[in-house]
């Protein structure tokens, strides 16, 4: 069977939900959160990769290469905020992040 | 062009951007040596630097000129943008830097993140194609998530950092997920090709789907409902300096980014997006009106004010032609200044060292501080559309550029939200004046008061008469861009 745009366009869209429901659903770990984030953005690059490919076009392949560059840079910002959430609060809960509400 | 001539083509273009870097490299490098001393030196010089790139950024071409190889563009939107976020990234890091002087919380990061994210607004409203989109909102949004939790040692403020970095997280991956498939059903990322490719009738439910959810990430970004979900805990656990911040240069990047994405590549689906834009309208502003009754925290109040006014600005933008999107942008001008005096008050109302930022603590303002409690009389009636004031002017524009559009509807419901949202502006004004003195508030900076007075000058007299001015700036503005 030949692989066509199709599949990786099926297989991109099942990350990106598996990453957008484990926002979501989770309700344990931050850490998991950050993982699932990092999982919607490589589905990103499947697809643009992809495209790319399917179109004869550099342009998507150059767009993956920066994803993958802010992503590294926000990951750092996240664990580095995640750190001073932690020295304050003990620990790292999604259920307990809810100092304000209303 | 070849790639030389081009590149020393658009340098004197960037030059507001080029400021910004430089400043921002060598501001970290200085702070780097001579740690939080440098503190003081550098806020003034960051002001003058943001400041500095405004008046450059003043001197563009109103006429779309292309830079970088079509990356980037100069244009009327945004040389008007880049001169409002400019300034009011200026006024609320002055804020910032004497309120921090105050509270002996000098770190020399603040001035070096505020002017990055300036930067990041800057390359936002000059996107040409989806990357430079992506990398400007990025920029300013790595630099936000920080600033959100600069109290270190504050559970309130790491919190709201760690909201804001998590759900603005997620608003990414969804800008990028549409981008992937405008892409990919347009062939190209850059905007002038999209729009040729929708032109001829190309992509289908794909690209309808990538253009959703592509409105959805930018409406996250300017905290539109049903998308505003961080935006009061944001607001409330940010330091205040930052929330002034936030509440100011941010909403007219987003704003100018969303006018250019809907009227530049997407021009010809304006059927399709007037759907998803009008629902954020409508959506916002009653959103934005209710939930704001019932608030008593002042930050929090004014997040949900945050909430409906963009949900006035989109109708403008909802309304299409030039008119609206004019429109959006003049109510956005005049809603600035409103709001930076709004917060300048907010952050000059301490008691002993300590922030009071309830509506409780308004209480008898008009007895114990006379001259606060009239500036925030003033900018109160502004910012709830009373006329003469200038946010009643933004209100009519707006309104009458739905009516033009054919939004009857909108305008209506918009009217309604504008009497509820009244209604809690009121209640603030009633608190300041007729409710019986709470204990006396510290006596507010200079600074503050020179901010405040400054946005109550604008809010009435002064824009008032230079109105047809400012219009007739915009109107040719988007006029020659879109």
């Amino acid at each position: 069977m030949e692989i066509t745009l199709a599949h990786y366009l099926f297989v991109a869209a099942a990350l990106f939900t598996i990453g957008v429901f484990g926002i979501f659903v989770n309700r344990k770990n931050v850490i998991i959160i950050l993982m699932s984030i990092e999982l919607v953005l490589l589905s990103v690059n499947i697809n643009l990769v992809a495209f790319s490919a399917y179109l004869q076009n550099l342009e998507g392949q150059i767009f993956a290469m920066m994803v993958l560059t802010v992503a590294a840079a926000e990951a750092a910002v996240g664990l580095a905020i995640l750190v001073t959430y932690f020295r304050n609060r003990g620990n790292i809960a999604v259920e307990d992040i809810n100092q304000m509400r209303g | 062009m070849n790639p030389m001539s081009d590149f020393s083509a658009s340098i004197p273009l960037a030059y507001p951007e080029l400021l910004l870097v430089v400043f921002a490299l060598s501001a970290a490098m200085i702070g780097a040596w001579f740690k939080d001393k440098a503190f003081h030196a550098l806020s003034i010089l960051g002001v003058a630097a943001i400041a500095g790139a405004g008046v450059l950024a003043m001197y563009g071409p109103f006429a779309p000129v292309e830079i970088f190889q079509g990356a980037m563009v100069v244009d009327g939107v945004a040389v008007f943008s880049k001169v409002l976020i400019a300034f009011a990234a200026a006024a609320t890091l002055a804020l910032g830097a004497d309120h921090f002087g105050r509270v002996n919380d000098k770190r020399f990061e603040y001035p070096v993140l505020v002017t990055l994210a300036v930067l990041g607004m800057f390359v936002m409203v000059s996107a040409q194609d989806l990357i430079t989109l992506y990398v400007g909102v990025e920029l300013q949004s790595l630099s936000a998530y920080v600033l959100a939790a600069w109290r270190r040692d504050d559970p309130h403020s790491s919190e709201a950092g760690l909201k804001y970095f998590v759900l603005s997280a997620i608003s990414s991956g969804l800008l990028l997920f549409g981008s992937s498939f405008v892409y990919g059903f347009t062939g190209s990322i850059r905007f002038d090709a999209i729009a040729a490719a929708v032109n001829e009738g190309a992509g289908g439910v794909g690209l309808l789907f990538g253009l959703v959810l592509m409105l959805c990430a930018l409406g996250f970004k300017m905290s539109a409902a049903p998308f505003h979900m961080w935006t009061p805990d944001v607001y409330e656990g940010a330091p205040t300096p930052v929330t002034a911040f936030f509440a100011a240069a941010p909403k007219i990047a987003a704003v100018a980014l969303m006018a250019r994405v809907l009227y530049e590549p997407f021009a010809a689906m304006e059927a399709q997006w007037q759907q998803v834009v009008m629902a954020l309208s409508a959506i916002s502003m009653v959103w934005g009106s209710i939930a704001a009754l019932q608030q008593t925290n002042l930050k929090r109040l004014m997040a949900y004010s945050s909430i409906g006014n963009i949900g006035f600005a989109l109708m403008g933008l909802a309304a299409g032609g030039d008119e609206g999107a004019a429109s959006a942008l003049i109510y956005m001008a005049l809603y600035l200044p409103t709001n930076i005096g709004i917060f300048a008050l907010i952050l000059a109302m301490r008691r002993e060292g300590e922030p009071a930022e309830t509506v409780a603590d308004l209480a008898g303002m008009a007895q114990k501080r006379p001259f606060m409690a009239a500036l925030f009389t003033m900018l109160l009636f502004s910012i709830a559309g009373i006329p003469p004031f200038a946010g009643f002017i933004g209100k009519l524009l707006v309104f009458s550029a739905a009516v033009d559009g054919g939004l009857i509807w909108l305008a209506v419901l918009g009217g309604v939200a504008a009497v509820v949202a009244a209604a809690y502006y009121l209640r603030l004004i009633a608190s300041i004046w007729f409710a019986p003195p709470a204990v006396q508030l510290q006596a507010p900076s200079g600074t503050i008061m020179v901010t405040a007075t400054a946005a109550a000058v604008l809010s009435f007299p002064i824009l008032v008469l230079m109105l047809g001015a400012v219009e007739r700036w915009v109107d040719a503005a988007v006029r020659m861009s879109f």
